[in-house]
């Protein structure tokens, strides 16, 4: 319900505005509802507003997460052609 | 017309359009001779009639017509007088015709400032020089503050269909394979960042450009060619559907095989739009007969406005003509129609 | 684009669908609903139902604020547009929504009201600075994610000594609904298998922070996860409830680690307490009334508020009875069960909430999904 984007920092601006890259295309945003956002810190942007700081370090623990290969399941993905379809499901079925 | 007509020339500088110029009397004669007559500068103009008297050419005719209504008038990579000759020839390229002639009616704004009008026609002029094709006849009219939004254009165009070409959606079949010429979502997301006060490292520009040239390639390649079609507006995703529908097929697309610039792709998150919508200005759609894909995509590579040509999926079987595609993740979703107009999103 | 990107991983979602896999227990369904309407977008745009195996239903929840704004709500923004010298602002996502009669701000523009689209309120408070002799009404909707950024605009009016400026408010709250949906869950009145789980909101909790969550698990036995906005975070939410359901845990878990904490942006909070108070009641559409769920503007801040400033006549739009959206948004019914669905109810017509925005269930399921029905 939320549509907000991971932005970089790249330049800080005055009265809590600044200017926030994703993917090589800037806009200015406003840091009014965040404390100590240097340049280079990676931030949360909905509606032009930062919402809160990215951790980097929690981002790459959170892939590495995805990443854990489960032995049993890395063998039955091997096993399988391709994943099960689903199939659409009543209500109370 | 050598003989001095008018006793001052156009004030280009700082002059504006005014209901004079759209009566029908001096004003508007001056307009015509020493800014559109001037500029698109072709012998059947310059016969001053109200129409342009052409030998008919051999062979089947393609003929087109389209309206330019876009804003802002000038924007990244173009403007609405070279769009309108790219887009017209576009239309007629499609169906594998060489353009040849083309007619432009504008409608102007009262105040529209005369600086502005040239640097459309002389961007028209230009445009039309590199296609090929002249601007044989047009039309003049002037109307209220407020009533048009600086300017709108209205062109037609005609073209000769080298004989033995035949490209229609009704022929588009199962087994076809998908191509699109270059990257999707260039023009919308060129205006619209405008719009949105975004910059970029690497500006995204317009894609509008005629392809004319790329369709007399992919014809003389020699593939088994079923259909062609450029992607504007409503995007890829509103083209395939209506081809979809009009002959009755599925379509089935790889997300991973779509090409989409990545400013492109970050200025579509940022703003919540999908690129398979968004307009596109310089590209085209193919439908071939499967075994001749790779021979396609290979004379689409080879040519500039092709260089980042894709095969982006095939024809199926499917008498609900829904246009489905696996994602970049391996999962099904549909492409729908479009919804009304997509707008930027906070949801 | 980094830290989205990799989030999508074609690699990771294929490990993540195969562990999964193997992690449900055979025979056991596994019923969980994502509350936020972002989630159901990211759920069919990726088309992650195919990835999941079919003892994992997801249910969609009501946390789309479009959808759940009641259509005299949106009568009422499109009286105020339609009154003089005011430009109403308003985000992309409510143009198109339809309130009693079919009126929808995008018709009221075309039949001469100044309806003006932004992206941000902040773009409406600097409309009110540059337009003095015109009054702006920003109309502002959404969740607690949407709210801090009214709440700076209304501040920043207030600096600027704006006279012309107010705001139409409509902002609703998370943990309220999600307790409503806790009880009617656990009354399981129509027969309805409960819910077993909740994937929790990405960018709401990045503001109110994991511990308004406690009290799914705390009394009402039910795991929560709070997912990132990626399609790997939501797998991987959906992976981290099944072992809670399977280990008989029932605990808040936060997936979105990387720009969540528990006690989120006070800094925020603090501003959205500042500048509003509660409402007693509000009306989901689709839900009902909840108490305590809404926010209007403090006394304080009074003169900013569009309701008190202009007088509103009351709507008497009224819902087809035969739209099923109360009962798919609780997960007791899926789109197809509505005669409605998919016949006079699309999103180019929408009848009921479900179906006026791109991520409500049924809107997501026609636009996205409707190629899974058995025909």
């Amino acid at each position: 319900m939320c549509l907000a984007i991971p932005a970089r920092i790249t330049k800080l601006c005055d009265d809590s505005m600044a200017v926030a890259d994703v993917g090589g295309v800037g806009r200015t945003i406003s840091l009014a509802l965040v404390d100590d956002v240097a340049e280079g810190d990676y931030v949360i942007v909905h509606v032009g507003y930062a919402l809160s700081r990215l951790d980097p370090e929690e981002a790459e623990k959170t892939l590495k997460l995805f990443a854990e290969m489960n032995e049993a399941g890395a063998r039955e993905m091997a096993a399988k052609a391709d994943l099960p379809r689903r199939s659409v499901a009543k209500a109370g079925a | 017309m050598t003989a001095k007509r008018f006793e001052r020339p156009l004030d280009l500088k700082n002059g504006r359009i005014d209901m004079t110029h759209g009566s029908g009397g001096r004003a508007m004669a001056q307009l015509i001779d020493q800014l559109f007559a001037n500029a698109f500068d072709n012998p059947a103009l310059a016969e001053g009639n109200d129409q342009a008297r052409l030998d008919a050419p051999a062979g089947r005719l393609a003929f087109s017509t389209d309206s330019f209504v876009i804003s802002p008038l000038f924007f990244p990579g173009g403007d609405i007088g070279s769009l309108a000759v790219h887009g017209t020839v576009n239309d007629v390229a499609m169906s594998g015709a060489k353009p040849l002639w083309l007619s432009a009616g504008f409608i102007l704004e009262e105040g529209f400032p005369l600086s502005d009008l040239k640097r459309i026609i002389d961007s028209m002029a230009e445009a039309a020089r590199k296609c090929g094709v002249s601007i044989v006849t047009g039309d003049t009219k002037v109307v209220e503050k407020g009533k048009a939004d600086g300017l709108f254009i209205s062109t037609a165009g005609i073209g000769v269909i080298p004989s033995g070409i035949n490209l229609s959606a009704k022929h588009v079949q199962a087994g076809d394979a998908i191509l699109i010429s270059g990257p999707l979502g260039d023009h919308g997301v060129a205006v619209m960042a405008k719009r949105e006060n975004l910059t970029f490292e690497e500006e995204i520009l317009s894609d509008s450009a005629p392809l004319h040239d790329l369709v007399a390639k992919m014809i003389a390649s020699g593939t088994d060619l079923h259909a062609l079609r450029d992607p504007t507006r409503g995007g890829l995703a509103t083209t395939l559907n209506e081809i979809a529908q009009s002959a009755g097929v599925g379509m089935r697309l790889e997300e991973q095989s779509i090409p989409v610039r990545p400013s492109v792709r970050s200025v579509c998150e940022i703003l919540g739009l999908d690129p398979l919508y968004v307009a596109n200005e310089g590209r085209l759609i193919a439908f071939c007969a499967g075994k001749d894909a790779e021979k396609l995509l290979k004379s689409m590579r080879a040519h500039k406005h092709g260089a980042e040509a894709s095969i982006i999926g095939k024809v199926v079987e499917d008498p609900r003509a829904f246009v489905e595609m696996q994602t970049t993740l391996g999962g099904q979703r549909m492409v729908d129609w479009l919804t009304g107009e997509q707008l930027p999103r906070i949801c | 684009m980094k830290y989205i990107e990799e989030f999508r991983d074609r690699a990771l979602a294929e490990n993540l669908a195969a562990t999964i896999s193997k992690e449900v227990q055979p025979g056991r369904t596994y019923r969980f609903m994502e509350f936020c309407g972002g989630h159901t977008h990211a759920i069919y745009r990726f088309g992650l139902p195919d990835l999941l195996p079919p003892e994992v239903q997801m249910i969609h929840g009501p946390g789309c604020p479009v959808c759940v704004l009641p259509m005299a709500r949106i009568d009422a923004a499109i009286q105020l547009a339609q009154m003089p010298d005011v430009i109403l602002c308003s985000y992309g996502d409510m143009l198109r929504v339809p309130g009693g009669k079919r009126m929808s701000l995008l018709k009221a523009k075309a039949h001469g009201a100044d309806v003006r689209m932004v992206t941000s309120p902040h773009d409406a408070v600097v409309l009110a600075k540059e337009t003095p002799h015109k009054q702006i009404i920003f109309f502002a909707i959404g969740f607690e994610t949407t709210t801090p950024p009214t709440a700076v605009v209304v501040k920043q009016a207030r600096v600027w000594n704006l006279k012309n400026f107010s705001v139409f408010c409509n902002h609703v709250l998370t943990p309220p609904a999600l307790q409503w949906l806790l009880e009617s869950s656990a009354n399981a009145a129509d027969g309805v298998p409960p819910l077993d789980g909740f994937v929790g909101p990405s960018h709401v909790s990045a503001v109110i922070g994991t511990h308004p969550y406690e009290i799914a698990a705390t009394r009402y036995g039910k795991p929560v996860v709070i997912a990132g906005f990626e399609p790997l975070d939501v797998m991987q939410s959906i992976l981290m409830l099944i072992r809670q359901v399977n280990a008989g845990r029932a605990e808040v878990e936060n997936e979105y680690t990387r720009a969540v904490s528990r006690e989120g942006n006070v800094k925020a909070q603090e501003l959205m307490r500042d500048i509003f108070e509660l409402r007693d009641t509000f009306e989901w559409r689709g839900l009902g009334f909840i108490p305590n769920s809404a926010l209007r503007l403090r006394e304080a801040y009074a003169d900013f508020d569009a309701e008190r400033r202009f007088t509103l006549a009351p709507s008497e739009a009224k819902e087809n009875p035969a739209c099923q959206c109360p009962a798919i948004l609780r997960g007791a019914k899926v789109p197809t069960d509505c005669k409605l669905f998919g016949k006079t109810c699309t999103p180019e017509n929408p009848i009921g909430s479900c179906m006026v925005s791109s991520e409500g269930g049924c809107a997501a399921w026609y636009s996205y999904g409707r190629q899974r029905k058995t025909a």
